[in-house]
Order: structure tokens, then sequence, then C-alpha cells
């Protein structure tokens, strides 16, 4: 079990070519416009292309995705994204449409587009979705205004929205940006207190968000109870669609009686995460909500499909155009690849990946709360204290064996927490080589720990530094470099 | 595995979900393979007429650029495409270096001094920018430039309707499409946060009256948005005296694809890159002193202020600001000055070929343009296209649908990707429309 990520010196691109070369184009562009519209210095990198693939060459190898190796980072799904997905997207009949075209020249788009949304009916157990939201943090924004469109349209105002204190940071912050107050339910047993919820809801509460299986990989089985207490008190329930991947087939949002729903289509759906992003937050609804969802819908009729903007109760926009299309294209092809039985599979496969793996790492660190997990599982690193470590130096040790960590120190109501997601990617194979290197990680030199990483590009990076230092940008750096930082 | 779980079947892993919410597997076709999902898409998917088929002068916030093939060779790589959040910055070297080498093209294109690593595209920004004006100053009223493309106006109503800030327009002038200032400071009272104006604008004509506008919206937040190509030449939002400067980095390097993703550019001055959304890229050091990267400003996030945090954005555009990042590289400062260049030449070469052709009128409005512009015709817009349709064009974007005052209007885009025969084809197919 040897692994090192490569080292590269690399510049950064703007070293070398300060000023950027003179060019010639002064004369013409003075032709062009007059000289208050000008702009006087432009100080950008000019590097030759074969300058560029070397630049760009050697800093992937500095990064790690999971086309280089497992990669367990709960609640985010690392899954293994089939390249068929990227080539179709890149497709000259996706990639150089314009938004804008005639629907006669876009009907190709528009019918994938539409079928997705079928597919997502389908799968969420909904009755409409909106492709529009660009993440999932999008899609909850999006839901919030739903819920928020739905009460005053009944007149009502509430004011609030509750969520569990297992919940992810996103679904607090885009219910606040909707305008609503939040009140965070404490768990019993990981799950839901269905005494604490009953006391919390009142004519106030606009909705609850919940995901399920919940950010500790608990099947919230209380879910029937939740949905009947929400709806009673005239409120809404919204489902967090990040854990999708443990239930495809098994059960739906819709079956236990959500309301409203994102997806995460970068997550379940295979389209890569970019580093970040883009990815895509579809929204489906059940049929009361219909009417709120953003515009325009697509709509068919006699074979032909078009745009519906005229929808006077809709929430408006989240977006410009019709969403990221690209990813929505790959999420698509994913899902008629694997099918109907093929999508339950993945779920299962999942599942399986995941109850192996922790029943693996049960006994090296506490689990709290019982012991069926879906497709992720949390583990609490207090253990390690003892040993004067901590959960993120366990982290960091794990990447010296060729492993992305886990991730750390979410849900907050779990000490030390690790959050281990497998998917159903990974052969038994790597789940035992994962579970081997937390052993001996367990029973290796604390020092090593804390000193860790050893084989990644870069030793334990000085996150303080960061902040204080406030480099943000190269001419930032220019300014400041009385150089606290030296090259590499 | 089973065995080692003790299972008899893989449904006693799905035994916590209740009988009454089981449901009976999925209603969807069976898979099918590659092969046949390549049939399928082909034939569904050749409909389309992309622009790189026929000949197209759409733009309105997307724009048909030339990409240099290797800026997908690098940049999609799948070291970047298959990793997410750098939050393992020990090993994602790769991605942050990148991502910061975007934030200085950006703050240099825009003269900001900090531009977060994205939020999702154009319009969005404008939500957020709306957002931080209203922490930033207080004041439950947002001005905005009516010529400002309603993709975006639209969404940043529903950002604002969550704050309860109200968004009111700014007319403009209709000689020239600027910003009409006395408008402006008729609007002005003490419970507006801000004003946002574009240059280019919505027409593609470049705002003249900047100096005025910064006088007017005196200690207000002064939001300026801007197409990251034109900003080659043009003067940026940042000599203008703006606050928060926003756009959207698709000229650069990222394909149209109907739209999406695109990447919304977010960038503030030094005192407020605390109140800004996004992630935010540092320089710093490993233990051994060597030259790194990580996220930092953390503490304005979702992941940690929860309820509190500037934004609930998570998941960004960051793979396209690699790809932004390689396509300025490549281009380089004269490269990119020189394809901004092409653009406005392009532009004019269009524009007076229209404006000679009877019944039609370029630019309508009278300004100096980037790479689009409004073109006022006799013949309906909507019928000039469906005659450009059967000569395999894609005609400008009438504009009635945007604003119904300027129905006789479309709004045409051209860029370097045009050649002087592209436009000759154009004004030809138009010279036979009556
Ligand atoms: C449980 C959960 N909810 C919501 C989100 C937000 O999704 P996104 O990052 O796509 O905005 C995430 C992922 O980051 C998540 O794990």
């Amino acid at each position: 079990m040897r692994y090192h990520q490569a080292v590269h010196d690399v510049p950064l691109m703007f070293e070398g070519c300060e000023s950027g070369p003179d060019d010639d184009l002064e004369d013409e562009v003075r032709a062009a416009l007059p000289e208050y519209l000008l702009r006087t210095s432009l100080m950008l990198p000019d590097l030759a292309e074969r300058e560029v693939v070397k630049h760009f060459v050697n800093l992937s190898q500095m990064n790690f995705g999971v086309d280089n190796g497992f990669y367990p980072l709960g609640s985010c799904t690392m899954k293994y994204n089939p390249k068929i997905c990227d080539e179709v997207s890149a497709w000259d009949t996706v990639s150089n449409l314009h938004p804008l075209q005639d629907v006669s020249t876009v009907q190709g788009a528009l019918q994938v587009m539409a079928e997705l949304e079928d597919m997502l009916c389908e799968i969420g157990g909904v009755d409409a979705v909106t492709l529009q939201p660009a993440a999932g943090a999008h899609g909850e924004f999006t839901g919030m205004h739903i819920v928020r469109a739905y009460h005053e349209s009944r007149a009502e105002v509430r004011k609030e929205v509750i969520l569990p204190e297992t919940a992810h940071g996103t679904n607090p912050a885009s219910a606040a940006m909707v305008g609503y107050d939040v009140l965070d339910l404490p768990s019993k047993d990981g799950c839901v207190e269905i005494e604490a919820l009953k006391a919390a809801v009142s004519d106030d509460t606009a909705a609850f968000m919940l995901t399920n299986p919940n950010t500790l990989g608990l099947f919230e089985r209380d879910v029937e109870e939740i949905a009947k207490i929400i709806h009673e008190a005239g409120a809404l329930l919204y489902y967090d669609g990040a854990n999708l991947n443990a239930i495809m087939g098994k059960t739906s949002p819709g079956k236990m009686d959500f309301d409203i729903v994102h997806f995460n289509l970068h997550k379940t759906f295979a389209t890569p995460h970019g580093g970040g992003g883009p990815g895509a937050g579809p929204v489906g609804v059940k049929k009361l909500l219909e009417e709120f969802l953003p515009v325009p819908r697509i709509v068919r009729g006699d074979g032909v499909y078009s745009l519906d903007h005229d929808r006077p109760r809709s929430i408006g926009k989240v977006k410009s155009f019709f969403g990221n299309f690209a990813v929505l294209v790959r999420a698509h092809a994913y899902i008629v690849m694997k099918g109907g039985k093929g999508l339950e599979r993945v779920s299962e496969e999942a599942v399986l990946n995941s109850n192996y793996l922790k029943e693996q790492l049960k006994d090296l660190f506490d689990m709290p709360y019982g012991d069926l997990r879906k497709h992720e599982f949390v583990l609490s690193g207090s253990v390690l204290k003892k040993r004067g470590v901590r959960t993120m130096d366990f982290a960091k040790r794990l990447l010296d064996y060729g492993f992305h960590a886990p991730t750390v120190y979410f849900p907050l109501i779990i000490d030390e927490a690790l959050m281990i997601e497998p998917t159903e990617s990974e052969t038994k194979d790597t789940l035992d080589a994962f579970a081997e290197a937390c052993r001996r990680i367990m029973s290796e030199d604390p020092e090593l720990l804390r000193s860790a990483p050893h084989s990644a590009a870069r030793s334990r990076i000085d996150e303080v530094k960061a902040a204080r230092d406030m480099v943000l940008s190269w001419r930032g750096y220019l300014k400041k470099s009385d150089a606290t930082i030296s090259r590499a | 595995m089973m065995t080692r779980l003790g299972l008899r079947s893989v449904e006693d892993l799905f035994r916590d979900i209740p009988q009454g919410l089981r449901t009976d597997g999925l209603d969807l076709p069976e898979g099918v393979d590659e092969m046949e999902l390549r049939r399928r898409l082909e034939s569904v998917l050749s409909s389309n007429e992309p622009a790189s088929r026929w000949l197209s002068f759409l733009g309105g916030g997307v724009y048909y650029h030339h990409i240099p093939a290797v800026v997908r060779a690098v940049a999609f790589r799948s070291e970047f495409a298959t990793s997410y959040t750098p939050y393992q910055s020990e090993v994602s070297q790769g991605m942050l270096q990148a991502l910061f080498e975007y934030q200085s093209i950006m703050a240099e294109l825009t003269a900001m001094d900090y531009v977060n690593c994205s939020v999702y595209d154009y319009s969005t920004a404008l939500g957020e920018a709306v957002l931080m004006s209203h922490r930033l100053r207080g004041g439950d009223r947002f001005l905005v430039s009516r010529a400002t493309s309603p993709e975006r106006t639209d969404v940043a109503r529903v950002y604002a309707r969550g704050a309860d800030i109200d968004i009111d327009e700014v007319g403009y002038d209709p000689e020239s499409g600027a910003v009409d200032a006395e408008d402006l400071e008729s609007k002005m009272s003490d419970d507006v946060c801000g004003f946002y104006f574009e240059t280019p604008n919505v027409f593609g004509a470049l705002e003249e009256g900047w100096k005025r506008i910064r006088d007017i919206v005196g200690d207000r937040v002064l939001a300026i948005g801007s197409n990251p190509l034109a900003l080659a030449l043009i003067r940026p939002p940042g000599e203008m005296g703006a606050d928060i400067v926003i756009g959207d980095a698709q000229p650069l390097g990222v394909p149209m694809s109907f739209g999406g993703p695109s990447i919304g550019v977010f960038g503030c001055r030094e005192e407020h890159v605390r109140k800004m959304p996004g992630r935010i890229i540092g320089m710093t050091e490993d233990e051994d002193g060597r030259r790194s990267f990580c996220m930092t400003l953390q503490t304005r996030e979702q992941h940690i202020r929860r309820s509190k945090a500037t934004s609930n954005i998570c998941t960004n555009e960051a793979l396209l600001a690699v790809a932004v990042a390689a396509h300025v590289a490549t281009l380089g400062r004269s490269g990119l000055r020189r394809m901004a260049l092409r653009n406005i030449q392009n532009m004019k070469a269009l524009s007076e070929g229209i404006d000679a052709l009877e019944g039609f009128e370029a630019p309508a409005f009278q300004a100096h343009h980037f790479n689009e512009f409004v073109v006022r015709s006799s013949v309906a817009p909507e019928d000039v296209n469906r005659a450009l349709r059967d000569a395999s064009i894609h005609g400008g974007f009438p504009l009635g649908r945007w604003f119904p005052d300027l129905k006789d209007c479309s709004l045409v885009a051209t860029t370097e990707m045009h050649s002087p025969s592209d436009i000759s084809r154009l004004t030809e197919a138009l010279e036979g429309i009556r």
C-alpha cells in the first residue's frame, strides 16, 4: 500500500509575464473606441500552447479525483461517472446550441429535457419537475420559494422553517435566503424526535426540511408520522435529495409524502463534480404545487415541444434560460443506460457496500445509533483523542494510503465525525484495502498522524495563515509579497 | 459480502423502510448499452440545429465563440473533472491553484480586489449582488437599469423577494440606451441600498455616463455587470467606482450548451470581502514552507454559518473556472485583446451592412457597442427570422418578448467566428425580405 502523489513545481501562470508583451493593436483599438471608454492597463498571463498544456497537466497530477481512487466523501456520492456521458454532452448538437434559438430548431434538446423530467418524476414519486436550478442548494432555494408562494396563495403568512440539527448547512442557509426563520430540531438516537417535532410545529411553520436516509445514513422510520404532523399543521414537507442514492426503486420521496424534492444530478446520476461544480439540482413537486414551478415550462402538444412562459402563479425564474443543460444531458444518458432495474441495483449495491465497510470499521471507532445503515455511515473519532490525535489527523493520514478522506466534522452532533460513503462503484477489494488502512493507521505512532500527509503534493497546509494573509489573487500577492510566501 | 453481513437477501438491507412506504421497483424502461444509447441520442439530438451547422446571430447573454482545443483537453482532465470541492487541500493543489489563477485573471479584467471562484451564472450573480448590497448598506429597495436582460432581472427579483427587497427599474435614454440619469436621481431615496447597470448592456451598448452615475449613487452600493471578454479592451468596472462587479465568463472558453452551465463572475472591494458570497481560494504555505493554496474565509459559508451564511451556495462552477483560466492563458493578453477587437470590428461591419438595407436600421441606439446591437426593421422580427430559417440562419432575437415597446426590434450578435462571407450571407438573405 504505497501511494505518492506527484509533486511538481508549477509556477503561477502569471509568473514571468508580469506586464504581458506589448502588442501592435493600439491604433486599431483607438479606431474602434474613444479613449474614455478604454482601459489603460491589463496584466494577463501569456503562454504558448505547449506551456499551457504542461502547466495544467502537471497541476492535474496534483489533484485527486474519483478516477484516481477511492473517494468516500460522505454526503457527496462520489461515484464513478461513465465516460460516454461526457462525450455525449460535448456533441455539437448539445454544446453549440443557443438558448434563444427558435423552438423548431431545438426539438431534440427539449425532448431530452422532457424525458428527464418524466424519469425524475418516476424516481422521485412526484408529479412535475423543473430542471432550472443549478445545484442542490439552488434547488432548496427554489423549493423554499415554492413553499412561500403556496402559503401566500392561501393568504397565510408563516415565518418558520424547521429542520433537524443533522441537516446539511445549505438547508438552513437556503431557508434563510427566502426569508424564513430557521428552527433547529434536536434529534434522538440520530433521528427526528417526534415529541420535539410536535412541540415545535405551529401555525407559523411553513415547512419541514428533511433528507431520508438522513445525514447519519439512518432511515427515518417515523417519516409517515412526521408527514402527518407537518401536513396537519398546514405546512409542507421538503426532501433534500442528496441521499437519494440509497433508496431508488425501494421507496421514493413522493411515497413518503414529501411535497417538494430536489435531486442532485451530480451525486445520484453520475455527472462529474468538477472540482466543485457544475452540477444540477432539479426540483420535483406534487400536483398541488405545480403551478408555482419556475418558468418557462416545457410543454408537448401534437408531438411538438414548446416553452410556456405564461404561468401567472409561477415563482418566476431562478436562473437564466433552462438550467445546466450539459449536465442534464449527462444525467439523462446515465438513467437511460441503467434503466429502472439498473437504478434499483445501484441503490442495493451502494447500501451493501456501505454496510459491509461499516462492519469492518465499527469496532475501530465509536458508531453511535443502531446498526443498519443506508448508503453512508458516520463514525466518531473520539477514541482518537485519547491518543492525542484528532479526526482531521486521521483523515490526513488516509491520504498517504491513496484514499481521499471521508467528510469530517459533519454532522455536527457527532463528536469528531467521520462520514463515509463508499458508493456502489467500488469493489470489495477496494473496501477491504480501505478498512485495512484504517486498521493500520489506528496502531501507528500518533506523531505520524499529526504530521500527515507525507505523500501528498504538500504537507499539512496552514489555513490560519491563509485567512490572516488574505492573498487572494496574483495582484494581491504582488502587493503583499514582502514575501512571506516563497515559491515551492 | 452478503454472507459476511449475515444477509439472506439484499432486501434485508431495506428492512428499516416501513412496508407501507415500499415501492415495487421503478416504472422505467430496461437499461441499454453504450452503443444503443449513442444510437438513440444521436437520433433525438439530430433534430437540433446548432450554431456550428447554421449561421447564428444570437447573443443576449450567451455567445458563440472559438474555444481552442487545448482548453477542453486540459480543463476536462479527469483528475479535475472527477474531484469535488477541495476540502483536502494537500491532495487538491491542482484545482486550488487553477482556481486561484482564475480569481487572479478575473480580478485583473474587472479591476476589482477580489473575485470568488464562481457563482452559478450571471443572473444569480445579480441576485447575490442585490443581497450583498442589502447586507452592506441596509435599505429595502434596489435599483436596476432597465437596459438589463430580463433573464437576469427576473432572477434578481426572486432573490430580492426572499429578503423583502423591492427591485425598481431605472429607465434608459431612448436615443442612446444609456442609463437615464434624471430618472436614477429621482428614484434615489434613503431606502435604496444600491444601483446596478451593465456595460455592455442588454442592447450591446457601452455605458457612457458612469461618472455621473457614481456621483448620484453616492455612498450606496454601485454594482456593475460586464462581459469579461469586452473588458480586455474597455474601461473596467473597478475604475468606474464599482463596489461589486458581476458578469458571466461563458465567452472565455465555455460552450453555449443551450444556456448552461455558464459561470457567474462575482467580485468586490477588499473592505467588503467578508460579506461576499461563494468560495474563495487563498495562498498560504505548507509545513515545509512551500507555497500552497486552500479555501479561505470559510466562516462566511453555509457549512459553517448555516442560516447566517452570506449565501447558500455550495456546488458552484469550478471546472468552468479552470477552462476560463486555460483559455485566457492560451490567448494571452494580446490574443484576448485581438479577439475582443475582432468582435467590435465585426459588429461594425455587420451593423453597417444591415443599416444599408432598405427597411432596416442598425444600430437602433446611438452608442458605442461591443459585439451586439439592436436592429429595427419594417418587417416584424419574427417574420424576418422565419425567412432566415429557410436559409439555415438563426436571426437576431426578437426583443418584443423582453421589451414590449421594442416589438419592431431584434438583438443581433456577432463574434470573431463570423467571416466576412458569413456577414454578407446574412445581409444578402435580409435583402430579399419584404
Ligand atoms: C445533504 C446535502 N444537502 C444538500 C447539499 C447541497 O447540494 P449542492 O452542493 O449541490 O448545492 C449537499 C451537498 O453538498 C448535501 O450533502
